[in-house]
């Protein structure tokens, strides 16, 4: 039960390298923050920080209102989920639970409420006496959340702590850590490179680039306002179509009056349609159908159109062909523009 | 659980395990075979013809008041070296595994020793604490410490208990370096965010996983010093005061090479086989099952 505040961090790295350059965020009490961004963008290192494990080289980290840079990771107060779980091998199931407690010097009997309480929680009990090879992946999650909320700290930390699980299981899970955090209330930064994990869980969703914040706040309002071209196709899937201006119309013919400086077109592959024949305002781009990828309830098309490659959402299973001549139209209210940088304009 | 490898071909594997297997018949049995032959005869003095005596010689030495301070002698000489080198040697790596700067130039300067012959190491020590040249034996005298290995059997002790371990810390080294950098990093870290300090992680964590190390070490060290101790021995102290520091291995060389008995030699270093093989075994047995491998 904290808050946490970052103000201009920085991370450089010993050989030189700088891998966060200057990340300010302010995480509310009880709310759930994902750093979301490419591999390598920093988001471990920023977490890594967070938790005490790497020196902070610029900027200062604050839990409360209280700066905690000088402070190690023992007195943090913090617990950590970490990818691979770092479960302890030689003890079993219940004394990796227990050992943060007992460091901590809770009373045994207190310690043996705690695990037995959160084992339940996780539905762990009859695992207690088992080592942590003896178990199956999604065992081993569960037994390393069971150690970092056993604890209760003040923060939760997770550095991608679903990307060792099959897909249907990180779906369970997702849903799972989503309910604890909220129950718990426990103040949390969970980092993943899954977009739609960091869509559903996220309070607050900061996407990341190359040691920098891209954009911040509620992962809807990213998701319909992205600030740049790079949040444009990093969030939503398949990524938002990019197409330049100066080769795209209206359907009726007219060159498309785009805001001042926007010189790229964005639209998502769910807000586009495609007819036979183009109708009403808005955008419509000649395209040829060049691939189907029927996924059930839903069905993409990668269409070529205006030199480029676009992707359009089409609902239930799809009839056309490959080959096939069409109109993408897409409604103006639905249409992004950026400028030569890549930021959002208009 | 790793699959069992079936070669195709029935004759390769065993031409490939030949020459291994010639080296330690040749090397190992044979000469077992002949110690074991010899332990039951005995020779006249003058080495003309030897008589079978059964289980004779055996009794004999096992009833030698001599042969009984050996085996003290040697408990106490190879408890103590394999605590000591095996202790300075955890200690080194720690240490060592810390250094962020030129790390690789303490590890190669810790290894350096290994390279030294037991004989030469033996040398070294000799001098230093050389009661009449010795230069650390003189910061001895000079602290007032009475320093006299040549007379004084305690110390003689000590002598080559420390150069044997000496020789002993950088294999040991070694071995706990690469073990404590199989020790993935996120589990220190994580018992660091559960609260856990330097020390504590050291005694819960580190050391609990350093543990097959550890046990392989206790059955190399133990073996290094019954056997190989002995050039070490026989450059310091040559067995003296007395037979202060008259460990089995020596005894067997004095009694065969220096005295001469050949059948009491022999037994004894049958009894010497014997000891090291129910050693080890009672290791494997029981202190292996302390262990946790990953
Ligand atoms: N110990 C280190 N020393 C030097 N550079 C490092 C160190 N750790 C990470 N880096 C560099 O810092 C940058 C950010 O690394 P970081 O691990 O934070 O990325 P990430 O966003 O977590 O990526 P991923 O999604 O692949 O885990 C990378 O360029 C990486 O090479
Ligand atoms: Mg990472």
């Amino acid at each position: 039960m904290a808050t946490v505040d970052l103000k201009d961090v920085r991370k450089v790295y010993a050989g030189g390298v700088e891998a966060v350059k200057g990340v300010s965020i302010a995480i509310p009490d009880k709310a759930l923050c994902v750093l979301v961004g490419p591999s390598g963008c920093g988001k471990s290192t920023l977490l890594r920080m967070i938790a005490g494990l790497e020196t902070i080289t610029g900027g200062t980290c604050a839990f409360d209102g209280k700066v905690v840079n000088a402070i190690g990771p023992t007195e943090r107060d913090i617990a950590m989920v970490f990818q691979n779980y770092a479960l302890y091998p030689h003890m079993k199931v219940y004394d990796n639970m227990a050992y943060g407690l007992r460091n901590r010097g809770t009373p045994k009997d207190e310690i043996e409420r705690r695990v037995h309480e959160t084992a339940k929680i996780l539905e762990l009990s009859h695992l207690l006496e088992r080592r942590p090879r003896e178990l199956s992946g999604g065992q081993r999650q569960r037994v390393a959340m069971g150690r970092a909320i056993v604890r209760n700290p003040k923060v939760f930390l997770f550095d991608e702590p679903l990307s060792n699980l099959d897909a249907k299981l990180r779906g369970q899970m997702r849903v799972e850590i989503k309910n604890l955090q909220r129950s718990l209330g426990v103040t949390s930064v969970y980092v993943t490179h899954d977009q739609l994990e960091a869509m559903t869980l996220a309070d607050i969703l900061v996407v990341m680039n190359a040691g920098q914040v891209e954009q911040l706040g509620n992962p809807l309002d990213i998701y319909e306002k992205p600030a740049s071209t790079f949040v444009a196709s990093f969030i939503g899937a398949p990524p938002m179509n990019l197409l330049p201006v100066t080769d795209v119309k209206f359907s009726d013919g007219t060159v498309i009056s785009a805001p001042a400086q926007a010189t790229t077109l964005g639209f998502r592959p769910e807000d586009a349609d495609v007819t036979q024949r183009s109708s009403g305002d808005g955008l419509a781009l000649d395209a040829t159908v060049e691939g189907v990828e029927p996924v059930g309830a839903e069905s993409f098309l990668y269409c070529a159109a205006a030199g480029q490659r676009v992707v359009v959402r089409v609902a239930g299973r799809s009839s056309h062909e490959l080959g096939e001549k069409l109109t993408v139209t897409a409604r103006p209210e639905k249409l992004h523009w950026f400028d030569s940088n890549g930021k959002r304009a208009g | 659980m790793t699959p069992r490898v079936v070669f195709p071909n029935k004759i390769l594997p065993y031409l490939l395990v030949a020459p291994q297997l010639a080296i330690t018949l040749v090397f190992f049995y044979w000469p077992a075979s002949q110690a074991l032959y010899q332990s039951m005869l005995r020779e006249d003095p003058f080495g003309l013809k030897s008589q079978f005596v059964w289980f004779d010689n055996f009794k004999k030495v096992l009833s030698d008041p001599n042969y009984i301070n050996s085996i003290e002698v040697t408990a106490i000489f190879s408890i103590s070296t394999a605590m000591l080198s095996m202790v300075a040697a955890l200690i080194l790596a720690v240490m060592a595994d810390k250094v962020v700067r030129s790390r690789n130039l303490y590890r190669t300067l810790l290894i350096w020793p290994y390279a030294v012959a037991p004989a030469i190491a033996g040398m070294l020590w000799l001098f230093l604490f050389n009661p009449s040249i010795g230069s650390l034996a003189y910061a001895l005298r000079w602290m007032g410490i009475a320093w006299d290995p040549l007379l004084k059997g305690d110390q003689a002790m000590v002598l080559v208990v420390m150069a044997a371990a000496w020789k002993q810390i950088s294999y040991n080294f070694l071995f706990f370096v690469a073990g404590l950098q199989a020790i993935p990093k996120a589990l220190i870290e994580a018992a660091a965010i559960d609260g856990a300090r330097e020390l504590k992680r050291f005694w819960t964590i580190v050391f609990p996983l350093l543990a097959p190390t550890t046990f392989f070490l206790l059955v190399v060290n133990t073996v290094y010093a019954f056997f190989d101790t002995f050039g070490i021995i026989h450059a310091v102290t040559g067995g003296g005061p007395g037979k202060a520091t008259e460990t089995l291995v020596y005894k067997v060389y004095n009694d065969g090479f220096v005295n001469l008995i050949l059948g009491d030699s022999a037994a004894q270093s049958v009894i010497l086989m014997v000891i090291v093989i129910a050693l080890t075994a009672v290791q494997f047995r029981y202190v292996e099952r302390k262990v946790h491998y990953g």
